[in-house]
């Protein structure tokens, strides 16, 4: 069949195919860029921990009108309150293991600083979130130990959170980035100046900030506990103790000191499935309303569709009976609209492929977006040619039922 | 004319239920998707202080200087250095440094509580509260001199008084913050504006209120740590917990407010800042020139970006999907006209005028825009109940229906189709009369 014919139909009704063509084009546009802010949100939400989520739970605490500054006796007491709690909770039935912990992945909270190969911090520097915490943070949090050892309970100091242990264990990225070749472990490094031992490397660990970024798997284990007004422990429940495991710890914390703050949201044990499910909220969010949004889209547009071509198949009944009383057969008619609505979507498609990259450029400039990938668009032109395709289906069927009989009434 | 139209219109529309069912639809979801957006971006960026706002100025001063700039832009909050200064020089009619805070309310031999409660609260200056009209239930707010003498005063929020003493007049009554007795000055109405303005950096959205505060200079003076960002200066470290520490770093922890009246006197004041950053630069503390900014709130809050930038970009998604919608009108609407081409021209010989013709259709356009209103009134109420899956719920909660919301959306949904119908009116006015019967 040639394209002649249809082009020459189509040019009678050029405003409505214009319409059309236009919707098709802002569709496109719309869902190309829709579709790649869910697929990057998405991808965020999927980015592996490297912790063992699964009965890890979380407390977030403050000790009320804890001592500020310097002085050795406040921290004594604060590390007292805290070695306590840490000595109620080992002892819980459901408790498998326990850790002081300043923060965990998707958390939020944390401290960085910059490690480098010489004390004259010149070189190679690798930005890193710090986790401090005890010889039990480690396999609490069930990182992957690739290489060397965990912290000793000797190696454990405590006092006020500064970067500048003599060992730590390090995330791989963090090994890679200062020793290409492979061999950070027992190598000696600097934070801010301070020489540190590299003991161990963990396959990956997260850093607690939720954004992307280029060190977002640069993370480093110091051998300390933290005594400060907040105080953090991680909890691994016994397999699938989880929940009864947060009811005792909430429990038996308030029965061995009342005076401590667990004030929700943040407050208070929390399973790491509940830190995830908060941390990604938004990204939740944002993709179910751009879904919603992309199933109406394409709904309105291919209901535009059927409409329009009922509309030219109902005012070509006569022409359509013509035909076929001049010999085209029922398929024939049924190509006839499959291929004009190909070229119209067609151009749409074209069109909307143009849209869809200006879009994207126009949403760079204005706000914190990336790059829409061609295969986003080539996808989504692809949708709308078998959107249209499928839409136009049924008004092109009842066209081919045209009785060629039609030709020989006068309306 | 017009009620005969309407009739028309509607045996018209009745004609084609499932057109007229596709056109209601497609209208009602492209309005209720941008009106559902709009409400969100209409109240995250509604004025926190009407009437007032346009006197509150948020005064930066360039303290980092030209290496730690981000788009030429000074630090969004003030170093302790910089705000003491502001606030002992006293240029504004009234102004107060502000850090947020979150002491302990300490638990007494008779509360039911053992465990103490997390307060949260903001240490400020005694012109924080006529600046910003805290309404006040009993009491009011502390003056200059307990300022000066920092004296342990606190005002509290309605919902503490009820919390802490069963409500009523509690004016004089002590309360232990943090081990240290405060005398209740003053017991503020239910106060929440939003976002939280007068917190450091345009502040956040929340479901509830400040419950307390205490002066400034007393919290200083006690060292009590500040709850909010610390804003430390790139490169160099966050004194967390060293309250001495962060004093003396440049580190950005305090906002600062200024109340000015007139276009002179924020002259004046922008003068002044730019005098205060020479006198600086003099003293050999700050070693460029004068980089100072004084916006005013509205646009304080607009450079700070209090409404996200996916919340915006889903907004203009949604704005999208109305405008495809309206194409999608338009052409159904100028299939369903041309399709009665035989009609018009018998009317049209008849004697109806162009004008006529027009004008039926055009109500026609109209009575489908009303009909879809009506859907997208329904179905953005739905949308606004449904934001809270979508967003966190300090956000969610800033989305309202309100009758303004509900005739907005009517007229957006009657304006948007009467737009879309303008062509195809125009393309059925102009069908010659008696074409059709011509043809045949």
């Amino acid at each position: 069949m040639t394209v002649h014919p249809i082009l020459a139909a189509l040019r009678l009704h050029k405003a409505a195919v214009l319409l059309i063509v236009l919707q098709i084009a802002l569709t496109l546009a719309i869902i190309a860029n829709a579709t790649f802010i869910i697929g990057q949100h998405i991808q965020r939400m999927n980015r592996p921990t490297g912790v063992d989520e699964k009965d890890l739970i979380r407390v977030s605490q403050q000790w009320p009108a804890a001592p500020a500054g310097d002085d050795a006796a406040a921290i004594e007491q604060l590390d007292v309150l805290q070695r306590t709690d840490l000595a109620t909770m080992r002892n819980l039935p459901d408790v498998q293991d326990v850790a002081a912990s300043t923060s965990i992945p998707l958390l939020g909270g944390y401290t960085t600083g910059d490690i480098t190969l010489h004390a004259s911090r010149t070189g190679i520097a690798v930005h890193v979130a710090y986790y401090y915490g005890d010889q039990h943070l480690r396999p609490t949090l069930g990182l992957q130990l690739i290489a060397g050892r965990d912290f000793e309970a000797n190696e454990i100091r405590h006092g006020r959170a500064h970067a500048d242990s003599p060992v730590i264990i390090v995330s791989k990225p963090v090994a890679d980035a200062l020793f290409p070749s492979g061999n950070a472990l027992g190598q000696t490094v600097y934070q801010d100046g301070n020489p540190a031992t590299i003991v161990g490397v963990v396959e990956r660990l997260q850093t607690p900030s939720r954004s992307d970024s280029n060190w977002a798997y640069h993370s480093v284990l110091e051998p300390m506990r933290v005594d400060d007004a907040y105080a953090g422990y991680v909890i691994r429940a016994r397999p699938g103790r989880e929940q009864a495991a947060m009811r005792e710890v909430s429990k038996a914390l308030v029965a061995v000191n009342p005076m401590r703050l667990m004030p929700e949201p943040w407050g208070g044990a929390h399973a790491f499935s509940e830190i995830r499910a908060k941390a990604y909220r938004s990204d939740r969010g944002i993709v179910l309303l751009m879904s919603v949004i992309i199933v109406i889209l394409l709904c309105v547009t291919a209901a535009g569709i059927v409409g329009l071509t009922s509309f030219w198949v109902d005012q070509r009944t006569r022409q359509i009976g013509v035909r076929r009383a001049l010999g085209a057969r029922r398929i024939d008619i049924l190509h006839y609209f499959l291929i004009e609505n190909l070229l119209i979507a067609g151009g749409g498609a074209l069109l909307g492929a143009l849209f869809s990259f200006g879009l994207n450029e126009w949403l760079m400039t204005h706000y914190e977006m990336t790059r829409l990938p061609v295969t986003c668009v080539a996808l989504g032109v692809l949708v709308m040619l078998v959107l249209g395709q499928a839409a136009v289906l049924l008004p092109a069927r009842s066209a081919s039922k045209v009785p060629p009989v039609v030709a020989t009434r006068s309306v | 004319m017009f009620g005969y139209y309407l009739e028309l219109a509607v045996r018209s529309l009745r004609r084609n239920p499932g057109l007229t069912a596709l056109m209601m639809l497609t209208i009602g979801f492209g309005v209720a998707a941008s009106m559902t957006m709009y409400s969100v971006v209409h109240g995250l960026s509604a004025d926190p202080i009407p009437g007032k706002s346009s006197q509150l100025f948020m005064p930066q001063i360039d303290s980092w200087g030209p290496g730690d700039r981000f788009h030429d832009e000074p630090p969004d909050a003030l170093d302790y250095t910089d705000a003491m200064a502001l606030m002992r020089q006293h240029r504004a009619v009234r102004q107060s440094a502000i850090y947020p805070i979150g002491p302990s309310l300490m638990p007494t031999d008779t509360s039911r509580n053992r465990s103490p409660i997390m307060l949260d609260g903001y240490a400020v200056y005694s012109e924080f509260f006529p600046m910003l009209d805290v309404p006040f239930h009993y009491g009011h707010g502390w003056s200059a001199a307990d300022d000066a003498s920092q004296l342990p005063v606190a005002v509290i929020s309605d919902k503490l008084n009820r919390q802490v003493f069963g409500g009523g007049n509690s004016v004089g009554k002590t309360i232990d913050i943090d081990n240290h007795d405060y005398r209740i000055v003053g017991i503020t109405r239910e106060w929440n504006p939003q976002p939280r303005f007068f917190d450091v950096q345009g502040g956040y959205y929340s479901v509830d209120g400040p419950d307390v505060f205490l002066s400034f200079q007393h919290s200083v003076a006690i060292h009590m740590i500040s709850a909010g960002w610390d804003g430390c200066r790139k490169g160099t470290s966050d004194p967390q917990g060293d309250f001495v520490g962060l004093q003396r770093s440049d580190c950005v922890w305090i906002a600062y407010m200024a109340e000015l009246d007139d276009a002179a006197v924020v002259q004046r004041y922008r003068q002044y800042l730019d005098d205060y950053a020479g006198d600086q630069q003099k003293a050999g503390r700050f070693h460029w020139a004068p980089n100072n900014r004084l916006r005013d709130l509205p646009a304080f809050l607009v450079y700070e970006h209090m409404v996200p930038s996916n919340i915006r970009v889903s907004q203009l998604v949604a704005i999208g999907l109305l405008i495809v919608c309206l194409v999608n009108t338009m052409s159904l609407l100028l299939a369903k006209f041309l399709r009665r081409s035989g009609e018009i021209g018998i009317r049209r010989a008849l004697g109806a005028s162009r004008r006529a013709i027009h004008m039926q259709f055009l109500i026609e356009a109209g009575v489908i825009g009303v009909s879809g209103g009506v859907l997208g009134l329904l179905l953005t109420a739905v949308g606004v109940l449904c934001m809270d899956q979508v967003l966190s719920s300090a956000y969610a909660d800033r989305a309202h229906i309100d009758t303004s919301l509900l005739l907005l959306t009517l007229l957006t949904a009657v304006i948007a189709t009467l737009l879309a119908g303008i062509y195809p009116t125009l393309r059925a006015s102009r069908v010659p009369p008696a074409w059709h019967l011509k043809v045949q």
